[in-house]
């Protein structure tokens, strides 16, 4: 385990530069998959059929096909930017579509008669919105939402194999090719790396699935 | 419109037209978007016929060697992710039985085991498969095909092996206890209630989840094209003969068409399969287990 031990502030910095396509995937895909969801559920005929379109066809997508897309295809049409920010963008478009899904399907799960009652009593659009069925849906999307995240961590691997360079996954590539060491070693302190992230981050909706449960 | 009626009343008159200038509105939004991008794709050449002629054009010299070497990728993946596929649900269901069988202290393995590989991004897997195979000197030639097929295969393996074992168990799980008690209250042992009342059950209601599944393996066949594992399969092909044309936009596309075809036929047929059971699939069944259908790469 020497090269592991060794080069602790490599894989440190690779564990931190991981964490950090995370992070925008994170926000990003949640900011797109909610509009995409939104464009779903929407009265508006053409709006619903672009979400169902996206949601087809990236689903259906392997995240390397996204990801080579962003990297070669887009260069051809003259936009050009660093594979960080081509990868990133790609896991984005990649989420967004389980992320939308996840969505709707918590929108789906709350009853329609909630949403009657509260018109029955008189409440406008917003409030039934915003007071009965939201907080409801909410709740709903909890669990399948911090699934597709925490599948969305362990793919931010694939978009380091991809070549962004610098996070966990190119700690392992400098040291086994620039470095010569052994594969076995230097792989599993990569894939502890990858370990920390994704079962702490399972712990941790554990723990919110447990807050926001709602007994029906 | 049955399905968001929780968030709408019964649109009336106002509502309708408002739906319907929404929907103009938008369509032309998004045909100004795609004039756009057909705009600036034309600008940039990316129609010119010699970028598309080796894929549509039978008559040039291009054509049938293109698209038989699509083929021998295609069938390079399909094979993967069927090999893949089958040995995930033996080495799954025994996982999965294994940790519903076994006693507090026997699991801790099989636990230990199923939490290890379902953390572990499928790219690592597989990467941390062929090289440490290689490592050890571990000879995969013995197996018939060439040895980068079966690093590919082995990784998928263990890593959708332990998502079947979950999925069972959450199968399992969806069944009324009383299917149980029933059969161990008739004298049959443990063993014999989960082998001829529990999982022939649980098969029924996993069916679904195992084709949304077979989505996720075909999907990540693909991962080989990034890691450099030397096994010439659908998308690696498809890099290559780009490569060669110089036409990344028009082989990506094509070669993202026939994964698209295939996933949206294999996962209408789960959706189909899962409405003919007429039973909620186990991903909707509320096991404590929350199985992300259809993910992956």
């Amino acid at each position: 385990m020497e090269p592991v031990l060794d080069n602790l502030d490599l894989y440190w910095e690779g564990f931190l530069r991981s964490l950090s396509i995370i992070g925008w995937s994170l926000v990003g895909s949640l900011l797109l998959g909610t509009l995409i969801a939104a464009f779903r559920v929407s009265p508006v005929a053409s709006l619903r059929a672009f979400g169902s379109a996206w949601v087809t066809v990236v689903r259906n997508c392997p995240l390397t096909i996204v990801l080579f897309f962003m990297a070669f295809g887009l260069p051809e049409l003259g936009i050009n930017t660093s594979f960080y920010v081509f990868g990133v963008a790609g896991l984005i478009i990649y989420t967004s579509a389980f992320v939308c899904e996840a969505i709707r399907s918590g929108i789906n799960s709350v009853s329609a008669g909630q949403a009657e009652a509260a018109r029955a009593i008189g409440l406008p659009f917003t409030q039934t919105l915003t007071q009965v069925v939201l907080p409801q849906a909410l709740r709903a999307t909890v669990p399948p939402l911090g699934s597709v995240q925490i599948a969305m961590f362990k793919n931010s691997a694939v978009v380091g194999a991809f070549g962004v360079g610098g996070d966990l996954w190119s700690a392992g590539q400098t040291l086994t090719s620039a470095r010569g060491f052994a594969y076995i070693p230097v792989l599993t302190g990569v894939a502890i790396g990858y370990l920390v992230i994704t079962l702490s981050a399972g712990a941790l909706l554990a723990v919110i699935e447990r807050k926001v449960a709602i007994a029906r | 419109m049955s399905q968001t009626s929780v968030l709408y009343d019964a649109p009336g008159p106002r509502a309708v037209r408002r739906a319907r200038v929404g929907t103009a509105v938008a369509l032309l939004a998004f045909l100004g978007l795609g004039v756009l991008v057909v705009l600036r794709l034309a600008d940039r050449g990316q129609f010119d016929a010699e970028l598309w002629n080796p894929w549509f054009n039978p008559s040039t010299d291009t054509f049938s060697q293109v698209w038989e070497l699509v083929g021998k990728g295609l069938a390079a993946t399909l094979i993967a992710a069927a090999l893949a596929i089958v040995l995930s649900l033996v080495v799954g269901v025994l996982l999965g039985v294994a940790r519903m069988m076994l006693g507090r202290v026997l699991r801790v393995p099989v636990v230990a085991w199923i939490e290890l590989f379902r953390g572990l991004p499928v790219v690592v897997t597989i990467v941390f498969v062929w090289r440490a195979l290689v490592e050890l000197g571990i000879d995969v030639s013995v197996l018939p095909g060439e040895p980068a097929l079966w690093y590919l295969v082995i990784g998928l393996t263990l890593y959708n092996s332990v998502i079947i074992a979950e999925i069972l168990r959450a199968g399992v799980g969806s069944l009324p206890s009383g299917q149980r008690e029933a059969a161990l209250a008739v004298g049959l042992t443990n063993g014999q209630a989960m082998r001829s009342i529990l999982l022939p059950q649980a098969f029924r209601v996993m069916l679904p989840a195992l084709i949304s599944q077979l989505v996720v393996v075909l999907k990540d066949t693909s991962l080989v094209a990034v890691i450099g594992l030397g096994y010439l399969e659908l998308l690696r092909r498809g890099n290559l003969i780009s490569q060669s044309l110089d036409n990344p936009i028009q082989s990506l596309l094509i070669i993202g068409t026939i994964f698209i075809v295939i996933n949206y036929a294999l996962s209408k047929l789960a959706e189909y399969v899962e409405r003919r059971m007429g039973r909620a699939s186990v991903s909707s069944a509320g096991g404590d287990e929350q199985v992300p259908a259809g993910q992956g790469a």
